[in-house]
């Protein structure tokens, strides 16, 4: 008999028994589809992530005061508030020793703030960035048209700004060309130098919805207290760029007078290091769930080595007439393992549909590609054969060693 | 030559403490083209001795050689190969596999085989034309009446040219017409060259066939011939 004559016999059989069947199959649904959900959801986000690289640009480094990506417990919020904030005189003599960095700029940010030009509004909800003139080149805001934020509008803490597109775009209709006109930033007229070319999206957020302004302007409209400076740093190269870190790090660590045997009171991170710490946290959410996925198929397997062991007391008779025909323990055997797994099989195939199905939408709500964890999608499937192997063992192993005569005499 | 040699078989089963000699020192020999049936009344070692002619068990002492093999020394492999090829099972109860169809279930004993799907598949037609189906082919058991399931479990015993045909209480469950017919089946299966043993307790049944053997607490109590045998009219 070969494997596809089997597998014919196994789901007609399961047919003749249908709700028995769906019910069975569900627990293993669900088990699969919990994992193939999150693994889907994670390696839509991840493809996107890797391939819309990236928070920084090229090269670049940040060192913040806290962390991009914050995975301690309770407590460890306050570990890093506690450190001394980053401030612009730490960045200017930073600024003075980094000499390998290609740029070095520092920034600040003021999230959901407001701007004006006479009647019109933008909503509350544009970013304005305080940096120093090389905070532009270190964040790859090249301007369209205008001019930059130079050293001399930092020194003097100019009022004066650039403007996002989106800001450009949302407040201004494309006739009207914003360069020298004043808008109110958060209620403080500053006249507009130029805009910034369109960055596009990352995360389903927009990138281009900010005003940058000097560093200076933004500690007068608010407040230098309590406040910590981002400073972001580019190398040459690829081949300088762990070297510049490591030299950013022993600088700032004499800046901010961190004894020897204390760790960093500030945070350095890359893309690297940011996708590291990205891969950490959905490594943590795909052990999680595993294990509730595991733990559903177990319990799943446990209603398949039930039901099975229904069937084989029902079809006692049947093996029996099988039996006396000339079904060997190995048909037997076979038969019934062929339906148990293919029961899983079922299941899981309905699981894997339904979480590459629904984990996508969830990506897609969160604008990630759309992805298929295909490594997941066999394996969950080779799970499945295997709950189905182990859990159908046992009444398939009853089923072959029943004597024929008193199978065949069962009513 | 003889299909079966049965030399002083005992089967014995032991329930507690108290020993049961179902067979009692059994010597029974049937030769090709036999057409034999098997009466006693219950307990006489009647089911007991039908489940050894099968290959279903085997003897606690003596020896059984069927078709010059010793049935006794087989494991159950190779009982279940030997029963595949060489006995062909007819029950009171038909034993029909309810979800299949007529084909199907002719076919199974070739799946078993290992035959290959297209030529059993004409062999199983070919078994149920010759029982008188050729319009049922595709009929679930519930679609088919008592005579007709029990012609599919005909066609079933025959569609591997098995050496013995074994019909336990073949009429047992139909009316006393449909078993007149399955009965002048059996006669016309003989009269193609098959060894036939009906194991019954009817003695209008067993006048169908050439011999009988009467059985009584587990020993052969009566093996002669049927003189006055009933030869049914070949149904049309």
């Amino acid at each position: 008999m070969d494997i596809g004559e089997t597998f014919r016999m196994a789901f007609s059989s399961l047919r003749a028994n249908k709700l028995r069947a769906i019910l069975t199959i569900l627990g293993v649904a669900v088990g699969i589809f919990s994992i193939t959900l999150i693994m889907t959801i994670i390696t839509a986000l991840q493809s996107s992530i890797e391939s819309g690289v990236s928070a920084l640009s090229k090269n670049t480094f940040q060192i913040q005061k806290y962390p991009a990506i914050n995975m301690g417990g309770p407590g460890s919020r306050a570990k890093y508030r506690n450190r001394p904030d980053i401030t612009l005189e730490d960045y200017e003599r930073l600024d003075e020793l980094l000499t390998s960095a290609k740029y070095i700029g520092a920034e600040e940010w003021q999230f959901g703030e407001q701007v004006q030009y006479e009647g019109d509004e933008t909503n509350p909800d544009v970013s304005v960035a305080g940096i120093t003139a090389e905070a532009q080149n270190t964040n790859d805001w090249i301007v369209e048209e205008g001019r930059p934020i130079n050293e001399g509008d930092v020194d003097r803490a100019n009022p004066v700004c650039v403007l996002g597109a989106d800001v450009k775009d949302n407040l201004f209709p494309p006739h009207i060309n914003p360069i020298g006109l004043t808008v109110k930033v958060s209620g403080r007229p500053l006249q507009v130098i130029g805009y910034y070319e369109k960055q596009g999206d990352m995360f389903g957020q927009s990138r281009d919805n900010f005003v940058a302004i000097p560093i200076g302007q933004y500690h007068r409209m608010f407040g230098v207290h309590r406040r910590s400076v981002n400073i972001t740093v580019q190398s040459f190269g690829d081949e300088d760029y762990d070297e510049v870190i490591d030299e950013a790090r022993g600088h700032m660590r004499t800046i901010r007078k961190v004894e020897p045997w204390d760790e960093d009171d500030f945070e350095i991170f890359s893309n690297e290091s940011m996708l590291e710490e990205m891969n950490e946290i959905t490594g943590g959410v795909e052990i999680g769930a595993m294990v509730v996925g595991f733990i559903a198929l177990l319990a799943a397997g446990v209603g398949i080595m039930n039901i099975m062991l229904v069937s084989v007391t029902e079809r006692t008779r049947e093996i029996g007439v099988r039996k006396a025909i000339g079904a060997k323990k190995r048909n037997i055997l076979t038969q019934f393992l062929s339906e148990a797994v293919a029961l899983c099989l079922l299941g899981g195939a309905i699981g894997i549909a339904l979480g590459v199905g629904l984990g996508n939408f969830a990506g897609s709500l969160l604008n990630a590609q759309a992805a298929a964890p295909f490594g997941w999608i066999v394996g969950g499937l080779l799970i499945c054969v295997a709950v189905g192997v182990f859990f159908g063992a046992y009444p398939a192993y009853k089923a072959a060693n029943l004597d024929p005569i008193e199978a065949l005499r069962y009513e | 030559m003889n299909i079966i040699d049965i030399r002083n078989i005992f089967k014995i089963y032991e329930i507690g403490d108290v020993k049961v000699h179902a067979l009692n020192d059994v010597s029974l020999r049937i030769d090709k083209n036999e057409y034999v049936a098997i009466m006693g009344p219950s307990g006489s070692g009647k089911s007991t001795l039908m489940n050894l002619l099968g290959c279903l068990d085997t003897p606690t002492s003596g020896v059984y050689n069927f078709t010059g093999e010793n049935v006794g020394e087989m494991d159950d492999n190779d009982l279940a190969e030997i029963r595949n090829r060489e006995i062909g099972f007819i029950f009171q109860t038909f034993n029909l596999l309810a979800r299949s169809d007529a084909l199907h279930n002719v076919e199974l004993p070739l799946i078993y085989a290992g035959v290959s799907a297209s030529e059993r598949k004409e062999r199983a037609r070919k078994a149920l034309i010759d029982v008188g189906l050729e319009d049922r082919v595709y009929h679930k058991p519930n679609e088919l009446s008592g005579g007709q399931r029990q012609r599919v479990a005909v066609a079933r015993a025959l569609v591997t040219r098995p050496s013995i045909i074994l019909a336990d209480e073949p009429t047992g469950n139909l009316d006393s017409k449909t078993g007149r017919e399955i009965m002048a089946l059996f006669n016309e299966i003989h009269g193609q060259g098959n060894t036939v043993i009906v194991v019954t307790h009817e003695e209008d049944i067993a006048r169908h066939a050439m011999r009988v053997v009467r059985l009584l607490d587990g020993k052969i109590e009566i093996d002669e011939p049927v003189t006055n045998r009933i030869v049914p009219e070949p149904v049309a």
